[in-house]
Parts: C-alpha cells; structure tokens; sequence
C-alpha cells in the first residue's frame, strides 16, 4: 500500500517538475525523442514499403506454383538435357498424385512470327495452354470466350490474343472471328485475355502481344516441345504439401535414387516472399540498431540530468531522510523520476513520430504511402525508454540513496 | 524514561587524526522535560544532538530511546524510529518551497506505516496546532520567517513524536519571532510534549526546564533553570530561609556590635 501510494506521489512529483522545467526536460531528453521518432518512422516506412512489395507479390498469385526442369549443380556430367525435360505425360501424373493441388497446366512458350493481314510481327510469345489455365492465371476474358476442351480434344486452330496484340497488330477492337497466320498457320481469334502488367521488379517489362493457344494444337507446332508447369494450390499454406507431392510423383517417374538430387524445381511466391522477409527482417534489427545507439547518448542526457537533480537537491534529500525515509525509498524516487522523464520524451517523440507517418501516408504516390507504424515499434520505444530509464537513473538513484542526512542537511 | 544515554563515545576519523567528540556522556531525559542542551563550537553538542535524533550511531555506549536500544539498529530500523518517535526544527526551516504549508506538514506522514490514512487531517491539525490553520496553502515564501518555523514545528509534531528536537531554532529569526517560537514550545511543553532544545543563546536556554551545558565531549553541567517550578520553589524556599536568616539576628547584625 506504502509503495503504491509512494509511487503515484513520486509520479506526481516527478511530472510537476518536468512542466516547471519544460525546456529543460525537454532538451534533456532529446536523444529519446529522436530515437523515439527514428523507430516509429523508420518501422513504419518499413512496414509500408513492405505491405507494397507484398501487393506486388500478390499480382503473381499467391497460391501458384511453378514446376520446370533444373540441371542440378555440378552434375552435367550425370544427366542429359534430355533427362531434365518435363514431358507432358510426367505432368499429367502429377494432378492425381498430389492431392493439394487444385488445378494444373503445361506450358509450351514458343516465339514465332504473327502476320495479321498486312502486319508482320516477329518473335512473339506463344503459348500453349489448358484450359485450366484459365482457374490458374487471374486474367480474365475482356471479348469472346476462353479456350475450352473440345478445342483442345479437336487439336482447334483457335486462339486467344491480349488487348495488346490489337493494337499491335492493327485487329478490329472486338477481333473475334477474325484470323492471323502463327508460323504460317491459320488460327481463328475467339476471345481477348486482359494484359497483365508485371512489375518490372521481377523481369516484367513493357506488355506485349501475347497469343495463346490449345496445348496439342501446339503440339502440332512444335512435337516435343520444352515444357514448364503452373498450378495452383487449394490454400497458400499448402505450398509445402503440394511441394512434397509433387516432389515424390516426378522422383519416382525419373527413377532417381535416394542420393540424387532433383532434376527439377517446383518453387512458389510464398518462397520469394519469405526470402524478401528475411531482408525485412535484417533491415528491422540495424533500426534496432540505430536506435539502441540514440537511446545510448539520450540516457547518458538522463544520467547527467538526474546527477545535477541529486546535487540540486541535496537538502531536500537530507530533510527526507531526517523525518523518516528509507534509503529504498529515495532510492525509487529519483527511479521513477528518471523512468518518469524518459517516458515523458517517449510521449513526446511518439507524436512526433506519429505526425511524420501522416505525412508520409499523405503522400499517395510513394511506395510508403501505406505507412503504418507496427505495434511492435511503439512497445520497443515504451520499453526501451523505461529501460533506458532506470539503467541511467539508477546511478544518481544510488547515489541519493547513499547520501548521509546529516552531510545532506549542512550542503549549501 | 524517555531516553537513557549511557557512557556514550563518539570519535571521528579525520584523516589519520581521530576526533573525540563525545567521552563517555551519561543524560536521561523523563518524559515531558524541556532540555536545553547548550556548549560552544567544538563542544559536541551537534553530534549529541545528531545521536538523540538518531540521525547517526555512537562509536560505543548505550542509547535507548523509550526502552528501545537504538545503537543496535540498522539503517531501515532508525529511519522508521526518526520517522515515528523524533521530530526535528531545524535552524534554516528546511520547508521544500514548492509545496504547501500543509503539504510540507504531511511529509513525514509519506513515509509513515501507520499514520498513512487521514494525512490531511493530521497534518491540518498540526497546523492548527502551531496557529496556522489559516496558512494551510501558503508556500513557504509567501510566509513569514516566524510562520515557516511553525509549519516546520508542525511537521515536526504531526506524527506525535516522543521527543521534538529542535536545533538552534531562533537562529535565523528576530528576536520577536523568537520570543513567538519560544512561547509556542512552552505551550506545547504545558501540553505534554518533551522537548529538547540544542542552542548557544542563554535567553533561549533560560526558558527550559533544565540546561545540560558541555564542554569537550563531556557534561560540565546539568542543572534546573528558573523557568522550572520545581527549582523556583527551591529557590524561593531559599530566599525566603535567606531573608529568615536576615530576620534572625546575629552578632553582625545586633546593633552594637563590632563597630
């Protein structure tokens, strides 16, 4: 009970002599307002630079998985090109063999030369594609309609272009039922596919014509043709399992024994976006870091101010001890003073810092336009400051405590 | 008994020379006496002083205050003795400036276990006590010289003390405000206060009951003043058996005697 009520006295007493010296406390504790500042800034423009890589991530897909052939390190010698290849019949076991998946295509890319009436366009990209392709790739159908499976049982020469290729290739705006020459053959136009632009973070570059086609009339192009495969999982979280199954299913097929490493890669977002939150997480600890040095230097301020407030009042201790104060109980005080003040410039640099994340919000355009200062970062400046606090008050602290009431009350 | 003070020794290690500021003091104090403990500079009536308020210990010998050996106790134990059987008035006041008059009289009761609850109310019949009832939310330089004494006699009293220790408390006032202080001791004496006065004026002194006088760490004297009834008794029995013995003739005296 004595020390509760002590210490809201204590409090009490502490704050009135921060408001009675304001610019006093407040230059004192300068360096825990600007380490204060630094951390929720610099947290929150992290935060939002990350919630915008993320946003990026999440335009590829978040429950996608690629799988396609990777000659292993150091191995050329051990397996042939022709060994790595997916062919389309190891992608076709792979749907019933691993259960997480929800959907599956092969992909054929070729680049073969488009002539549409009298425009000729060399090397444009070419795919063969599943139907499923449609359930995998978050593109919808702007004009016409999708591929579907009887183009692909009847080997169709239709195709699908982006709105890119329309004016690229001067095709009316709906080109549905019009035709153009891939390789020399002719395919029908039945829907238009949106473009998606990639960032260029991540080797997208300027959208262009793109066409795609049934997968065995691309067959028909190219026989046997280098494949790649995208799918997709039931949930994002089923990354691993769908890794595992698909790992198992193409191990056995290409007979590869235990020792061997694998001839192929299956590889999701989620990965890149665990790599990216390594980096995050790395940037996270050198604020830490920077901040952990102001604190430093705004502590050593509290120490020197506590030290001159011990020194100031040395009667006042003296007269404390005379009328019956425990050593502990000066002890606390001049504790709770110092945590007291650092907390106070925590308060401070706290709105500081908060402004600042205002402004940055404000700008709509940034990348950390989405700047949000994270729970952590204001637990880390409370904690720290209260930290801060009582290691550097705890030595004027003693010193108070230890002082000899008789000495203290003659001190002039 | 209040206090009982025996063969008390304190030596002072200045340097490589060792000071002896108390030899071997005997004083007992009953309860409800005005002392005045008097002796110049050097005398050592500060660090007897100093030892009576338990403010420090003695080198050796024994003080028990209220039956209470305090020269066996740790630092925690003497601040709670300080805390609830001392009250100190100190020369120069020592009122923190920031807080009220009745702020002031309740700082002893902050570090009180018993006295926690009703504070306020203590500490404003202290106040009432001293005659300030009307000051409770003055601060001290609002006050005058006269008036900060008596918040700091109130402090000193709120958390009824077995013994007010009061050092030099005329030195930094008038002589009117002192003839005030003085009177507000007497009174509070009249209501059953022990007091201990430590001061170097004899006027001061005069007023107490009885005056302790030392000199070099030793007690030359120890005697009633005419300010106690007791003694003023004695010394009217005296002049009276004086005059008496005036009134008897003797061979002076009878007229015509040795010329």
């Amino acid at each position: 009970m004595i020390v509760v009520r002590l210490l809201i006295q204590t409090v009490v007493l502490a704050l009135k002599q921060i408001w009675a010296n304001k610019v006093r406390a407040m230059l004192t504790t300068l360096g825990i307002i600007i380490g204060v500042v630094a951390v929720v800034v610099l947290a929150a423009a992290g935060q939002g630079f990350k919630t915008f890589i993320l946003d990026e991530f999440a335009t590829l897909g978040a429950n996608k998985v690629w799988i396609f052939p990777r000659m292993p390190d150091d191995q050329r010698d051990r397996f042939s090109f022709r060994q790595i290849r997916l062919t389309i019949e190891q992608i076709d076991a792979l749907m019933p063999a691993a259960p997480s998946l929800a959907a599956i295509t092969p992909v054929m890319q070729i680049n073969e030369t488009v002539q549409a009436g009298e425009r000729v366009q060399q090397f444009v990209s070419i795919s063969g594609v599943r139907p499923s392709w449609h359930d995998i790739e978050d593109r919808s159908v702007v004009q016409g309609r999708a591929l579907m499976e009887v183009d692909e049982e009847e080997r169709r020469q239709v195709c699908l272009v982006n709105d890119k290729a329309i004016e690229e290739l001067s095709l009316p705006a709906d080109p549905s039922g019009t035709t153009i020459l891939v390789d020399g053959r002719r395919f029908l136009i039945v829907g238009v596919v949106e473009t998606k632009a990639v960032s260029p973070m991540f080797g997208g570059n300027e959208a262009q014509t793109e066409v795609f086609i049934p997968f065995r009339t691309g067959e028909m192009i190219r026989p046997r043709p280098r494949l790649y495969a995208i799918a997709t999982t039931k949930a994002p979280e089923l990354f691993v399992d769908a890794k595992e199954e698909v790992r198992a299913q193409l191990r056995r097929m290409r007979e590869l024994k235990p020792e061997d490493p694998d001839t192929f890669g299956v590889e999701a977002i989620e990965q890149v976006i665990n790599q990216f939150s390594k980096v995050a997480t790395g940037i996270t600890v050198f604020i830490a870091g920077v901040v952990s040095i102001s604190l430093l230097v705004g502590g050593i301020g509290i120490m020197n101010i506590m030290l001159v407030s011990v020194s100031e009042r040395t009667r006042e201790i003296g007269l404390r001890k005379a009328v019956g104060a425990q050593p502990v109980v000066i002890l606390l005080q001049f504790l709770v003073e110092a945590i007291t003040l650092c907390l106070a410039g925590c308060i401070v640099g706290l709105a500081i810092g908060m402004g600042g994340v205002a402004l940055m919000r404000m700008a709509t355009e940034s990348p950390v336009a989405k700047a949000e200062a994270p729970m952590w970062s204001l637990m880390l400046s409370v904690g720290f400051s209260a930290v801060t606090g009582v290691v550097f008050g705890m030595f004027p602290a003693i010193k108070a405590a230890r002082l000899d009431p008789i000495e203290a009350l003659r001190h002039e | 008994m209040t206090i009982r003070i025996s063969e008390l020794w304190k030596i002072y290690r200045v340097g490589t020379e060792k000071v002896q500021a108390l030899r071997g003091v005997d004083l007992h104090i009953r309860a409800n006496e005005f002392v005045a403990i008097m002796g110049s500079s050097g005398s050592g009536k500060s660090t007897l002083m100093n030892i009576l308020g338990c403010l420090d210990q003695p080198t050796a010998g024994k003080y028990e205050l209220n039956g209470r050996p305090t020269h066996k106790m740790g630092a925690a134990a003497l601040s709670r003795v300080r805390n609830e059987e001392i009250g100190f008035v100190f020369q120069s006041f020592e009122l923190l400036n920031r807080a009220s008059a009745l702020d002031n009289v309740m700082l002893p009761l902050i570090y009180s276990r018993t006295n926690f609850w009703g504070a306020k109310k203590r500490a404003a019949e202290a106040l009432d006590r001293v005659g300030l009832s009307n000051r409770m939310d003055h601060r001290p330089n609002q006050l005058s010289g006269g008036q900060r004494q008596r918040v700091a006699v109130a402090r000193a009293l709120v958390n009824k003390p077995s013994i007010l220790l009061a050092d030099e408390p005329t030195g930094n006032l008038d002589s009117k405000t002192s003839e005030e202080i003085i009177a507000l001791f007497q009174k509070l004496h009249d209501e059953g206060q022990t007091i201990v006065v430590v001061t170097h004026e004899e006027d001061i002194a005069g007023h107490a009951r009885r005056i302790v006088r030392l000199r070099d760490g030793r007690i030359l004297s120890d005697h009633p003043t005419e300010a106690d009834p007791v003694h003023r008794e004695f010394l009217a029995r005296a002049a009276l058996m004086a005059t008496e013995a005036v009134a008897v003739p003797t061979a002076d005296s009878l007229p015509g005697g040795p010329p």
